[in-house]
């Protein structure tokens, strides 16, 4: 028998209270929790996924959509831009890598993405399987892709116009699968990547029979959706957005600066979500609180016997201050698991709604200084209750009754 | 064993408290017999250490009582001292072995299993151990705090009004079971009761009435 287990022992004989406030703490604690873990797995994930590209060139529209398009495959384009002003950017002295995407066709909700092998090395990728494109019409999945829809190396399929494909299917050009790229962590995963020529192989088929002529002047008129460029010097930072945007048709949009945009839009709700979490905590210690000094009336002659025992009034003063720290530390430890738990619901979601999955396999450094904190609540919220026990007036109350 | 002078207690300003000189033996059991509010209690938490008189002298198992802190106080009745109280007051989220246990731990002395089994057994509720206190009948619960304030083998057993609310068969049986625990445990035993039933027991008495 020690302190622990006699608060143990005290706070198991009242159940409901017990449970009242275990459950504001840890759904308190397990909110927060939600929050950290999501929104930081998510901030990662946009950050590497970000990680080399400086600025976006596509198609007039938001700024906001072409970044969320062109680099996270998350929204639809704005449009397409000419070939040669892509090609054009490329060759600027302030760009060292320029890797223009063509978009626009889907696969079973994941996109089919045209584009160069450097594409692919940005991002560090290797092949679990099988080789890169080499010719047109040839396709190297991503992990996730291979996973899901279990089609392998020398399977066919064809694509469907429309991003989530699940518009009209280019039945005439169905593509060839030659590789499967390893996991990498980043947007590859969910990728159908492919050569640029592919996509416009496949939208040019669609127009029937060409001749020569018609052929040569599809090549004139070919355009890809995005350019995702590399400054070459900090200069470009400064000089290039500002021209793209007001000497050329096209719009150019930085990462850095929209998805700062989008995080202190999202940012609001995760405020609003953080407060009612700390709302709960503060309801949590009032609820500890309150049952532990509403407890004293009843429990007077038990810490007045106590003292007959040979308890001094530091050791009642402990009593009350663990029962306060025992409620705060498993209230913490359930809202920890129900964190990790909610957040792996969360994860299971997303992975439905094919987006950035989050783990609740994963774990924080600031989740112990969440314990921490709710360890400071019980402490607090035991102060008084332990005070007035410390206070007992051992022959006074035994002599009442 | 006990040696009192001199003692007064003051409750407020006003009313004030004498108490006579008494002192007691090792080995002998009292009777501190008067009506209610004549100061039995008052003389039973001095001698505990569970008040400072405002008064007097206090020497209890040759522990002068006024030269100990509260702390000190504290850890000399928990070793010296057993006390069973007229309402019992057993810990009710506790089963019967923890009740004992409790006292073993808050004395700090050794966490005895046997101690407690053997205890338990000595005052016939040896098989009641795993139960709480409010599974049992009155008599048990008794049983049950009389092993807590004798499992510490404490020098001096205190009992206030443990007769109280029994019935004539009750009231002997109980005092029976504390002179037995008593000498079983080598204790000087103080029993301070309103109750005229239980004086033919004890030779040596103190009567605060007069």
């Amino acid at each position: 028998m020690n302190l622990a287990t006699l608060s143990a022992s005290y706070l198991r004989a009242r159940p409901l209270n017990t449970a009242l406030s275990l459950l504001l703490l840890a759904l308190g604690v397990g909110t927060i929790v939600l929050l950290l873990l999501a929104v930081s797995q998510l901030e990662e994930r946009m950050t590497r996924d970000a990680r080399g590209i400086d600025l976006v060139v596509g198609a007039k529209g938001s700024p906001m959509q072409l970044i969320l398009s062109g680099i996270y495959h998350a929204d639809a384009p704005t449009g397409n831009i000419p070939l040669a002003a892509a090609q054009e950017l490329g060759k600027n002295r302030l760009v060292k890598k320029s890797m223009p995407l063509a978009l626009g066709d889907g696969w079973k909700g994941y996109r089919i993405v045209g584009a160069g092998h450097e594409y692919l090395e940005h991002y560090g990728a290797r092949l679990a399987a099988g080789r890169l494109w080499q010719k047109s019409m040839e396709v190297v999945l991503g992990s996730e892709v291979a996973a899901r829809t279990r089609v392998g190396i020398g399977e066919r399929f064809a694509g469907a116009h429309g991003v989530t494909g699940q518009g009209e299917e280019h039945g005439a050009a169905p593509y060839d699968v030659v590789g499967i790229l390893a996991p990498s962590g980043s947007v590859l995963d969910r990728l159908v990547l492919t050569s640029i020529e592919s996509v416009w192989q496949v939208h040019e088929e669609e127009h029937g029979p060409q001749d020569e002529e018609d052929r040569k002047a599809l090549a004139e008129d070919r355009e890809v959706t995005v350019v995702l460029l590399q400054y070459g010097s900090p200069l470009a930072a400064a000089t290039l957005p500002r021209s793209i945007n007001s000497q050329t048709e096209m719009q150019a949009a930085s990462p850095a600066y929209e998805t700062a945009r989008l995080f202190r839009i999202v940012g609001v709700g995760v405020e609003a979500l953080r407060a009612f979490a700390i709302v709960l905590i503060v309801a949590a210690a009032l609820s500890v609180f309150i049952a532990l000094y509403t407890a004293l009336e009843e429990r007077r002659y038990e810490l007045a016997v106590m003292r007959t025992l040979g308890a001094s009034p530091r050791r009642l003063f402990g009593l009350l201050m663990t029962e306060g720290v025992v409620l705060a530390l498993v209230g913490a430890l359930i809202g920890l698991a129900l964190g990790h738990a909610l957040t792996s619901l969360l994860g299971l979601w997303l992975e439905t709604q094919q987006q950035h999955a989050v783990t609740g396999l994963d774990w924080r450094p600031e989740e112990l200084w969440l314990v921490a904190v709710a360890l400071g609540v019980g402490v607090i919220a035991a102060l008084l209750p332990a005070w007035r026990a410390y206070r007992t007036d051992v022959s006074r109350t035994l002599a009442r009754g | 064993m006990i040696a009192v002078r001199g003692l007064a207690h003051r409750y407020d300003s006003t009313a004030v408290l004498r108490l006579p000189e008494w002192k007691v033996a090792q080995g002998e059991h009292w009777l501190v017999l008067g009506p209610s509010g004549c100061g039995k209690t008052t003389l039973l938490h001095i001698v505990a250490g569970l008040i400072r008189p405002s008064e007097g002298a206090v020497a209890v198992s040759g522990t002068d009582l006024m030269k100990l802190d509260g702390a000190q106080l504290d850890r000399w009745r928990g070793s010296t001292i057993g006390i069973v109280l007229q309402a019992l007051h057993l810990v009710k989220h506790l089963s019967v072995h923890d009740n004992l246990r409790i006292a073993q731990y808050l004395a700090r002395a050794p966490q005895d299993d046997a101690r407690i089994a053997e205890t338990l057994a000595a005052l016939g509720v040896g098989d009641k151990a795993a139960r709480r206190p409010a599974e049992l009948s009155e008599g048990e619960r008794q049983r049950v705090a009389i092993a807590r304030a004798v499992v510490n083998r404490p020098k001096l057993l205190l009992a206030d009004e443990p007769t109280a609310n029994l019935d004539d068969g009750a009231a002997a049986h109980a005092v029976e079971l504390l002179l037995r625990q008593a000498e079983r445990n080598g204790a000087t035993l103080v029993v301070a009761t309103h109750d005229a039933r239980v004086k033919q027991k004890f030779d040596q008495r103190l009567d605060l009435s007069a």
